[in-house]
């Protein structure tokens, strides 16, 4: 059997907790998580960076997990879909999927909703066009995107401050 | 029309004397009055709707946005292993032999090949023509013939590698027109899996009379399905207990008939689980029966549980796609415009196994003359073998490469005879009383006119048409606006559901709680939360207390397959019924009055339950009587209920890039009585991105029988930047014989997308395309043509 090779501690912060996790120096972030951390919500789609499926947010940026080395991941902030909900209640963005049908198969879902909490976090009250060019990088075979545009929108008027 | 176990139960009951105060005239009474109150028609008259109607949210939608929703790859079983598929790397040759290379630990391998497999060496479905792992001969590239396991899945990657399948190749096939000419031989006698003719009036004496004979060939290129989760397998074998697969699939009844006969076990031994399944569009209709195969001869040899999760690149080289297409139309029209003959030859590539070919043919077949009333047609289809993976169902069936066809051809007729395509449509238009190419009379009421009124005016389609027409010439971007109009069959064809003979069934516990038990499956469409407001509504309850069952074959009974746009109309009706029968047990045995609440409700069910036993309901699915299809003539009632509609779309072509956006669609459609708006809507907008899709992005390269671009990065399929608004629309007429009234909806909108789109091109560039997708390559050689 060809020696298998060394492993290393990846010490990282996951949906607020420290973590130390343990895996090959170049495996890939998502098996990590998935694997390691038993965070299964991050989904493999294409393994290539162009579905979107596996999108977390690691140090408030929105990055493919699939494209990641776990080393990468030392010493960074992440958060997974797992990390979105309160202890009881739904992020404005989950909660706007739930009723606006914007989540489907719910396979490209976690994905997708943690790139509208991306962008959401950045600017409150974006355009559809700021909606569509942000969401662009997470392919959705199932809603033609209608329906997320439709929930990302409600999200938005949710969270808008009351004058 | 249905009658349940329930009601046979309650007559028994009656009869046994548990109603003494009934007379026999009484007990006739009350039977009427219970199949009175299966009418949906009587009942919507008595009774407000409560959730029918309404855009509940998804029932199993808190756990799909918080990520905590279970795929198959995100189950762990103790001690499992990870199982590949070693694959055929030529079309079609003799297996020399198998030789596994150096620097692999091959004992600690689980190694199974076609010797291995207990029972039949085939995927059971119509017919047996198909290996689940080759032996002797290949058929097409990326045909299983070596199956490995191991607990490390990088090793496994590299082992995978290491096999080398020793193949002496053979003469292939790989174009519809090299198969038709029989240059090479490789399936049965002729290389045609299926051929149907569908024969009306008399086409043959029609030609000298017209005025008009405007011909035309139009083709569809292979398109996959793109669930974003690939197919993926667990499984559990011993000789003991017999073969238990988890899995995402759509029809888990096919797979336990495929495993059932590959382990040569009885039915009982054989347990097929549904995971939540990340999309299917019938990509997982038939294939799940493949991959589970594997993966259970895997757990069988190595008396372990193994998982198999295909990677992107397998899952798009490997499993099925759209047929391609090539349809020639002959027609022959009046100077007013009236069709007076059509003649439709239609070939799809099927593959090189038969699978599920002569099924989508059909439905290609009897979709092809479209929703007109044309007196004579002729319809000619085959469906041939090619040394590709078999093509398979997705979403419309064959129906969308006939339509294409049709719609793209029409706006040609409505150009040779001078009309207008909305005008020759309407000329044609089949109305209630007459008939269908396979000579169906329509009993319902149909609307095709209001449908394109209502369409044209909705997106402002004749306003758009001038101002494009004075706009374009000064504009090196083009504008266009171009519809198709059809319908869509729902249900299986002809005889289809009558073999099939569905079942589900509804119990309540003694607590009240109520659970629908159906092979039908969630993959996205709605099935759980359809069903759950059509038992809520039946039963006069929330739909928080309804339970749909995950389907697993050890509990649940065969609703048939989750495909042809059935599930709502066919196997909801019978939910319906299965629940309005529990509700009439209790109102007969005196449990329930008239107006109860929730918890009068299960008062009732524990009364019941403790003086009779379980309370429980299993309907079977009887053929309306007044159906009639002939399997010999292809001649008949092909479909119970049809979806009519007509769809617009607005293009724009930059003429110096040949690049085509959608700018604005807009979809109106008869399905019935909608059930949940939020959900028919999501169907139409997500299938008409698919037709997006097909007609302008989704260009699958075949190199000797093999995909080559089989990966996202390269195989395009719409964005978030890609889609248009898609503005949805239904005309809501009942059906009688669906649950409150609804039809099938989920194939309809990829039957006219494409030809609305070509016909768009068309009209903003004077390009006649007849071949989809047109990407930018083929629409500039076009345009050179045109402006040459």
């Amino acid at each position: 059997m060809p020696e298998a090779a060394r492993k290393i501690h990846v010490n990282c912060e996951i949906n607020g907790q420290a973590m130390s996790l343990e895996a090959h120096p170049m495996a890939r972030l998502l098996d990590v998580l998935r694997e390691q951390a038993g965070l299964t919500g991050t989904k493999e789609g294409c393994g290539e960076g162009e579905c979107g499926a596996c999108s977390i947010e690691m140090d408030g940026a929105l990055v493919n997990s699939c494209l990641i080395p776990a080393l990468q991941a030392e010493g960074a902030k992440i958060r997974t879909i797992e990390g979105v909900a309160g202890a009881a209640e739904l992020s404005a963005v989950q909660q706007a999927f739930l009723t606006h049908g914007g989540a489907q198969c719910g396979i490209c879902t976690p994905g997708m909703i943690l790139a509208a909490q991306n962008l959401l976090s950045h600017k409150s009250q974006p355009t559809q066009n700021e909606i569509r060019e942000a969401l662009a990088g997470n392919l959705c075979r199932c809603t033609g995107y209608t329906k997320i545009f439709e929930s990302v929108l409600e999200a938005c008027r949710v969270q808008r401050p009351r004058p | 029309m249905y009658r349940s176990r329930a009601f046979a139960e309650w007559r028994e009951f009656a009869a046994a004397g548990a109603l003494q105060s009934l007379e026999i005239d009484e007990l006739y009474e009350t039977s009427q009055r219970y199949q009175t109150l299966l009418c949906p028609n009587c009942r919507q008259m008595t009774m407000e709707n409560r959730h029918i109607g309404k855009s509940v949210p998804r029932k199993e939608g808190r756990e799909k946005v918080t990520g905590s929703a279970r795929y198959v790859d995100d189950l762990t079983f103790p001690q499992m292993i990870h199982g590949v598929t070693v694959r055929s790397s030529v079309a079609r040759g003799k297996i020399l032999g198998v030789r596994f290379g150096n620097g692999i630990p091959w004992n600690e391998f689980t190694i199974v090949t076609a010797k291995d497999i207990p029972g039949k060496n085939c995927v059971a479905l119509l017919i047996e023509d198909q290996p689940c792992l080759a032996d002797q001969f290949v058929n097409h590239p990326e045909e299983a013939v070596v199956l490995l396991a191991h607990p490390d899945k990088y090793l496994l990657e590299e082992a995978r590698r290491a096999v080398h399948i020793d193949i002496e190749p053979l003469p292939a096939v790989f174009t519809i027109e090299d198969s038709l000419s029989r240059k090479h031989v490789i399936w049965g006698d002729d290389n045609i899996f299926k051929s149907y003719r569908v024969e009306k009036g008399d086409v043959a004496s029609t030609w000298s009379g017209a005025d008009f004979i405007v011909e035309g060939e139009y083709e569809t290129g292979a398109q996959e399905q793109l669930y974003i989760e690939p197919q993926g397998m667990i499984a559990r074998a011993n000789p003991a207990d017999g073969v238990t697969v988890w899995g995402s699939l759509q029809c888990p009844y096919y797979v336990h008939k495929a495993l059932v006969r590959l382990f040569g076990l009885p039915k009982e031994k054989v347990r097929v689980v549904q995971t939540e399944t990340g999309g299917g569009f019938g990509g997982k209709e038939e294939y799940p029966s493949m991959i589970a195969g594997h993966a259970a001869l895997l757990a069988l040899k190595s008396v372990q549980a193994v998982k198999m999760i295909y990677d992107r690149a397998e899952d798009m080289a490997a499993t099925t796609k759209r047929h391609p297409s090539r349809t020639h139309h002959r027609t022959a029209v009046a100077r007013d415009g009236k069709l007076l003959a059509m003649e439709i030859d239609f070939t799809l590539d099927g593959g090189a196994y038969e699978t599920l070919s002569p099924v989508v043919l059909s439905r290609g077949t009897i979709h092809a003359a479209g929703p007109y009333a044309c007196p004579n047609v002729l319809i000619q289809s085959r469906v041939v073998a090619t040394n590709a993976p078999p093509h398979g169902a997705f979403r419309g069936f064959g129906a969308p490469q006939s339509v294409f066809a049709l719609e793209r051809h029409l706006d040609r007729v409505a150009a040779a005879v001078g009309l207008s395509p909305e005008e020759l449509r309407r000329r044609n238009f089949i109305h209630e009383g007459q008939t269908l190419s396979v000579g169906q009379v329509i009993h319902e009421k149909v609307q095709m006119d209001k449908l394109l009124d209502r369409a044209l005016e909705l997106s402002g389609y004749h306003e758009k048409r001038e101002r494009f027409a004075r706009e374009n010439p000064r504009n090196a971007i083009k504008r266009g606006i171009g519809f198709a109009a059809f319908l869509h069959g729902a249900g299986f064809t002809g005889s289809g559901e009558e073999y099939l003979a569905s079942e589900a069934q509804v119990t309540a516990t003694p607590d009240g709680k109520v659970r629908v038990l159906a092979g039908s499956t969630e993959m996205g469409q709605g099935t759980n939360t359809v069903f759950a407001q059509i038992a809520a509504e039946a039963l006069g309850l929330e739909c928080e207390q309804i339970e749909i069952l995950q389907p697993d074959t050890s509990l649940v009974p065969n609703s048939g397959p989750t495909v042809a746009s059935r599930t709502t109309m066919i196997v909801g009706k019978l939910v319906e019924t299965a629940a309005l029968a529990i509700k009439q047990s209790l109102l007969d045995a005196g449990f329930l009055k008239k107006s109860y609440t929730s918890s009068d409700f299960a008062d009732a069910c524990r009364q019941y339950t403790d003086r009779f036993g379980a309370l429980q309901s299993l309907v079977k699915y009887q053929h309306p009587g007044d159906l009639h299809w002939d399997d010999g003539k292809y001649q008949g009632d092909a479909y119970g209920a049809y979806a009519w509609a007509v769809y617009v779309a607005e293009v724009s072509v930059d003429t110096r890039t040949a690049e085509v956006r959608v700018e604005d669609f807009v979809a109106v459609q008869e399905v019935g009585k909608v059930i949940n708006p939020t959900l028919a809507a999501g169907q139409i907008e997500g299938g008409v991105a698919q037709g997006i899709g097909f007609a302008l992005y989704e260009n699958v390269i075949w190199q000797e029988g093999r995909m080559v671009n089989g990966q996202m990065t390269n195989y395009i399929m719409p964005t978030s930047m890609d889609v248009p608004p898609i503005r949805v629309f239904f005309e809501e007429l009942p059906y009688a014989r669906g649950p409150a009234g609804a039809k099938g909806i989920g194939e309809l909108p990829l039957d006219g997308t494409a030809p609305a789109i070509v016909n768009a091109i068309a009209h903003a560039t004077g390009a006649d395309v007849r071949q989809i997708p047109v990407t930018p390559e083929k629409l500039m050689e076009m345009l050179e043509g045109v402006h040459a």
